[in-house]
Order: C-alpha cells, then structure tokens, then sequence
C-alpha cells in the first residue's frame, strides 16, 4: 500500500431514490477491497429510498472506523442529480472534487409549486470546488439504454481515485447483473474518457 | 475455509445464524432489519418464513427452540412491541435449542414511526442483549449468542440498529457448524407458564441474571483498551466507531454485553480513568445503572437522547472543538414520494376530491398523510387504521365517520389488521375500509406475505384471498375493485361510507416496482389540446411537470401509463401510447 493511501478516503454518492446510489457505491466498496484496504459502506434502505433524496458513504484506508462521512470530510461528491450535488456541498473539503450528472429531477416540492428549484447551480458550484459535470442520462441513452447512465456517472467519477481502468472493468464484471456486463462495460469507457 | 468479504450488517448476522447451525428462522419485514432474512433464505440448510407478524414469528422460533434446534427471530424495534408477549414469557420458560431474537433499532428514524430503544424493554424482559458494533462482530456475537442462549439457558437479542444493520464492513467468513439436536423432554414445569410453574421460574430467571451479571465480566466480547487514562469512555454498538473515530488516544470499554451490566468490569475501568464518559445513542440505559452503582460519569447531560450520534457531535461535546462547517445552500426539501404509476396515488386522488378523512396504516401509502394528497389523518402502528377508525365511531357515532375511511395495505392488514375489523364486526362498527390489495410489502422492498401465494422460500402456496376472508367475517359489503378506475372508486366509497354498516374496499393493482409487472403504454400530452389547468398534476405524480409555457410535459423514461393524469384531463389533452 502506498503512502498516500494511509488516510482515509471519503466518497459521498447522493442523488434520488430509484436511481442506484446502491449498487455504485458497492462497485467502489468492491474495488476498494480488492486493492486490500479496509472499507466502510453506508447505505439508506426503506421508506427514505421512495423518491426522495438519498446519499450513501464509501470511505476506504488503512483502518477504517466510523461508518459515515461528515461535513467537511469528503474527497468526492458523486451526484447522480444537479440538486442533490447542491445539497450536500458543504459535505467536501477545501480541495474536494464534485462529480455531477447534468440531470434535473423536481422534487415533490417543486412540482407543487411550493418551492423553486434553483437556477445556476453548475455555474455556482464550479464557483467553488473542482467539478466535473456530464450529461450522462443523455450519453446512456445514446448506448441504447437509460439506466446505465450511473455507471457513465462512475466512469467520470473513476479518473479521480485511485484504481485503475483494468480493476474498475473487473469489478464491474463481477458486480453488474451478467447480462449488462457489456453494457456497462462501454458505460464505463464513455465516462473514463470524457 | 476462511474468506474475507464485505457484507451488510444484517447480511453479517444471516451468515452468523448459518455458521451457528440454525435450523428456522422466522420474521415479520421491517425497515432495518428485512435483509436478515432476505439472506439467511439464501442458506438452504435453514427454513426460512415470513410470518405475518412479529408475535407469531416469535413464537414459530420459540416452538422450533423447545423442540431442540437453533432457531432465529428477526424484526425491527417496533416488531418488539408485538413479539413482546412471547418474548416475556420465553425469558421464563427459556429455551430447547439456542433461540436468538434480533432487534433492530432506528436512531434517527430513518423509516420508523417512533425512536424507542429496545434495550429498556430487554431490561423489563430481563433477557441478554450483545450489540455488535461491525459486520464482523455482527457475524460473531450472533454465534456467541447461541452459545450463551444454551449455556445460561435463556433466549437472547442481538440488537443492531440502522447504521449498523445498513452499513457493510468485512467479514471473515467460516464454516457452517451442525449442532446436534437436544433432545426433547417434556418438562412442564419449564414450558408450561401458569401461575404455579411460572412463580418457580421466575426466581430462575433472577438468578440467571446474577449469575450473568458476574459471568459477563469475562465475557470475549467485551474489550477494555487502556490508553490515556485521563479521558475513558463505556460505549458499545456503532458508537463505539465515533470514540474510535474522534479520540484514538482514549481508554475505551467496548460493551458487547449491554443486558445484564457486567459490573464489575465498569467498577474497575471507572476507578483506573479520571474522567468516565457514557457514550451511548437513545436512552441513558447504561448511564442510569452505573450511576445508581455509585460511579460519577457523564453522560445524556451532553450528549443528546435524539437521533444518530457521530464523530464530530463526540469531539465537540466532549473537547469543545469547534469544527467549521460550510453553511448547507438554502435548497427545496426533497421528501419521499409514491412512485410514478403507484395505485395509491389514484385511491388516494379519489379520497381527496371526496374530501375524506384516512385513518392510516404502516407503508408506503402512510405518505397519502403529506401533499398534495392530504388524504391521511393518522398513522400509530401496524395495523391501527381500522381500530382506530372505530374508536373514532364509538366516541363520537356513526355520523362522525361517514367521512372518514380506514386505508391499510394488504400485507399489514394480514399482519394485524385483520384483528381489528374483526373487532369492528363484532362490535357493530359501521366504518369503511379501504385494503390497497398491491400483492406485496411495497416499502420494506417487495416481500410475500400470506395473500399473495409464494413463500420466503420462493415456493407457491396457497394465497389466502382476502376478499373471502372479509366475506368469512360476515361482512356483507365487500368489493374488489381496479385501483385505476378512479369513477366506479369514486361511486363506491360514496355509497359504502353513507352506508350503516361495515363494508371493505379492496383496491387492486400490482406495485410498480414489483418484478413482472410489465407496463404496456405510456401517457403523452396532446399539446395543442393542452389548457394549462393543472388538474393533472394535481396528485403530485412525479413524471409530470409544466413546460415554460404552462403545459404539461410528462416525462417519458418515469412514465409507467398508469392513465391516472388522462382520466383527470377534461380536454383528452393526454392520450394513451404504446410503451
């Protein structure tokens, strides 16, 4: 294990239920093990999932303790959702990067004319932080298939830590459902190379 | 054979049960602990049930205990409440084979209804509690439950709580061990609990307790790490990795045993550190013994009784670190919502142009109580809808609730509900129940229950319809009836609440998220038809949105055709295509 890797890396995946925080997060606790660090995953089950926002905690070290990560301590914001990367900011350090899938979904809130879903937020995180934005559902739809689009997401993603390209494919193989391993494979090589 | 991998909490303690040989489990689903069994049905060696509560779960395990084999219990800190009758009970009558009860807990309430902590009822049981604090001590503590459960002759619970039970960390795996039978004796004095026996055991049980009170004191489990002395803390469970998190440097007695206190131990960590910190989430359930022992501690005076604890709450209560946090961006609240295409939602569109009142039940339709449905009025426990509802009648009589009905779905009427409407049969309530009929339990994730005619296991048996079953009550005025055809709905709730006698409405139609539910179309708006009224959005389906323009734009990768939106349209500005 290299030096760098003694502390701990946190990596946030936030976006809205339904959209697969889940299984992303597993592929980087996966890729994580499989490098031989300890690993912490959080994840969030149940009636939280239906629709509403969502976020899962991947952290990964020499020796991981707590579960979750805490404001200010992320290395990565993965948002599968502009909103939802607006959420959670104030969860990443100073040098933190923001990975964004350039997608709008209104919360119930939204919809019902309670509350406006706010204008600028790509222009205002860049403001702040390294970011990285894709419009990933629409490069998912181009492969034939919407629902991929998270692992475009992670592809993106991907060029930030600390793996490499052959250990993400393996993981992917081994955690996609078998019948989406091709697919998700191209899925992936979009995101890595954009 | 010896595997490191990482597992969920409750993937953790299903692999536990395995390796300790468990033969049954039974469980009732409930948000954080559904996937204990959704995995230990993956090990063939066990029988796996979901029972349709938590009561009869316990007993199925109790009875698969006397009977001389290993068996398991799972369920959320609520499902206590239910189970708590057996559970009581059992604690006298103790066990045949290891019988482990898991009780999962929900600080913060993440997908719960209240935050109780189910050690205080372990206390009033007097039953063992071990609580884990990682996947892999939730692997481990479960098969030292079983050894304690035999040894000290006494059911025990593993209590997790949501963090734990959600989160995943390494496992070491091992072998299944096969644990010999013990042989059934009848012994009427352990197993049959009338007054007589029942006085008897209950000195056992006091002296199993004191015997444990000493005994735990060199339990493994348990692990004292003295460093700085100045600082020491007494944690357990999940937050035990905060102390770790935030001051590495401390002396820690990790509690495995939480029920009963192992004395002694706290005696001596207490008098070997300056300053004793209790760090434990919920109520001050160890906080409260240690100082009734004598032992100055702090405790709840800091550290708060609500929700979830972490790293950061422990360094600023306990050093007084300020740490500086970003300000969150002022942004729209994105609350949990019935899903595109969810027949709740169209009940629930019926109910609110009626302008009716629900008395509410435990499930996704438990969100009919927020806009822009505001259908729900009340939501207690599983099963509440109906009972509560005729408690509304007998106070206030039967014109009070004719616009009133009771909504419950069907896996929690088969869960409890069906208790109360017998209730109301029997004493000659009127009201009007609603049974959302989506063949599952949509909000734990999609588990069988007793009326939809497959087993845990995944075998087809027979469905109990419950159609017949209020029909088999005596109830005269019972219908079934499409969820999406919202004008015969809207006819029949008119006349059954007018009515003066007990009807039940059951709605039917698939979760949309259920597997082989197929969609076949899909609704498109018509735009130049389009009024720009807004009654189509209305329900808060969250496929549709207005354009810039103010017509409406319906989202066609969340669409699920459920027609719900065209049936509201007045000028066929949305049309039915293929998918």
């Amino acid at each position: 294990m290299d030096n760098m890797m003694k502390t701990t890396r946190n990596i946030m995946i936030v976006g809205v239920g339904g959209q697969g925080t889940l299984l992303t997060s597993r592929i980087l606790g996966s890729i994580a093990i499989r490098a031989g660090y300890d690993v912490k995953l959080s994840e969030v089950h149940g009636m939280a999932q239906r629709g509403g926002s969502v976020v899962t905690y991947v952290r990964y070290g020499e020796e991981v303790a707590e579960p979750i990560v805490e404001e200010g301590q992320a290395d990565v914001l993965i948002a599968f959702e502009r909103l939802e990367a607006f959420r959670y900011l104030q969860f990443l350090k100073e040098d933190g990067v923001v990975i964004v899938n350039d997608q709008r979904i209104d919360p119930i809130t939204v919809v019902t004319g309670v509350a406006k879903y706010p204008e600028n937020i790509i222009e205002s995180i860049k403001d702040e932080f390294r970011m990285y934005s894709v419009d990933a559902m629409n490069e998912a739809k181009k492969l034939g298939n919407a629902k991929v689009f998270n692992t475009i997401v992670l592809g993106v993603a991907a060029q930030h830590m600390d793996f490499t390209k052959e250990d993400w494919i393996k993981v992917i193989e081994e955690t996609v459902p078998p019948k989406t391993i091709e697919l998700n494979k191209k899925a992936f090589e979009i995101g890595y190379t954009i | 054979m010896s595997k490191k991998t990482i597992m969920l909490g409750n993937e953790a303690i299903a692999r536990g049960a395995y390796e300790a040989g468990v033969k049954v489990s039974a469980a009732y689903p409930g948000t954080p602990s559904t996937e204990i069994s959704e995995n230990i049905v993956k090990y063939k060696e066990i029988y796996a049930e979901w029972s349709p509560n938590e009561k009869v779960a316990a007993e199925v395990a109790i009875g698969a205990s006397i009977s001389g084999v290993r068996a398991m219990v799972s369920m959320k800190h609520v499902g206590v409440n239910v189970a708590s009758d057996p559970l009581y009970t059992a604690a006298y009558s103790g066990v045949g084979g290891g019988l482990v009860l898991v009780a999962a807990d929900d600080p913060g309430m993440y997908s719960s209804q209240n935050e109780q902590d189910t050690r205080m009822v372990a206390r009033a049981a007097q039953v063992p509690v071990l609580e884990p604090s990682d996947s892999g001590e939730a692997k481990e503590f479960t098969k030292y439950a079983y050894e304690i459960s035999e040894q000290y002759d006494t059911p025990v619970i593993v209590r997790t709580t949501t963090r734990l039970s959600h989160s995943q960390s390494i496992v070491e795996l091992n072998d299944r061990v096969e644990v010999e039978d013990k042989v059934y004796e009848r012994n009427v004095r352990k197993f049959v609990m009338m007054p007589g026996n029942a006085i008897g055991r209950h000195l056992v049980v006091e002296e199993r307790n004191n015997k444990l009170i000493e005994d735990s004191c060199s339990f493994p489990i348990n692990k004292v790490e003295y460093k700085d002395t100045s600082i020491g803390f007494i944690t357990s469970g999940i937050p035990y990795l905060y102390v770790k998190e935030a001051m590495p440097e401390a002396s820690v007695l990790k509690l495995g045993i939480i029920n009963p206190l192992p004395k002694k131990l706290i005696e001596e960590f207490a008098s070997k550190v300056d300053k004793l910190y209790i760090f434990e989430e919920l109520e001050p359930v160890i906080e409260e013994q240690v100082k009734s022992w004598g032992i100055e501690c702090i405790g709840k005076e800091i550290f708060t009784i609500q929700g979830e604890y972490s790293a950061n709450m422990l360094k600023k209560a306990v050093l007084g670190e300020t740490i500086e946090i970003k300000e969150a961006k002022q942004v729209p609240a994105r609350p949990p919502i019935l899903c595109p295409g969810c027949p709740h939602r169209s009940v629930y569109s019926v109910l609110n142009r009626l302008k009716i009142h629900g008395a509410g039940d435990i499930g996704c339709y438990t969100l009919g109580a927020v806009a822009p449905l505001n259908v729900v009025d009340t939501t207690i426990c599983m099963g509440a809808s109906i009972s509560t509802l005729h408690g509304m009648e007998m106070a206030k009589g039967k014109d009070y609730i004719k616009n009133w009905v009771a909504v419950i779905g069907d896996s929690t009427f088969m869960h409890t509900g069906v208790n109360s409407l017998m209730n109301m049969v029997y004493n000659k309530g009127t009201g009007t129940v609603i049974i959302l009929d989506n063949s599952t339990t949509g909000m734990t994730g999609h588990q069988e229950n007793a009326a939809t005619g497959i087993t845990l296991q995944g075998d087809v048996t027979h469905a109990i319809n419950i159609y017949h079953l209020c029909k088999a009550m005596g109830i005269e005025h019972v219908y079934e009836v499409n969820a999406f055809d919202t004008k015969a709905l809207e006819e029949l709730v008119k006349e059954e609440t007018a009515r003066d006698a007990v009807s039940v409405i059951i709605t039917k139609a698939p979760c949309v998220l259920l597997k082989g539910v197929k969609f076949t179309t899909k609704c498109r708006p018509v735009m130049d038809k389009c009024k720009k009224c807004g009654v189509c959005l209305k329900p808060g389906c969250p496929a549709l949105t207005k354009n810039e323009d103010g017509t409406i734009k319906i989202d066609e990768t969340m669409c699920n055709g459920c027609s719900l939106c065209m049936q509201l349209c007045k000028f066929d500005a949305i049309e039915e295509v293929e998918a």
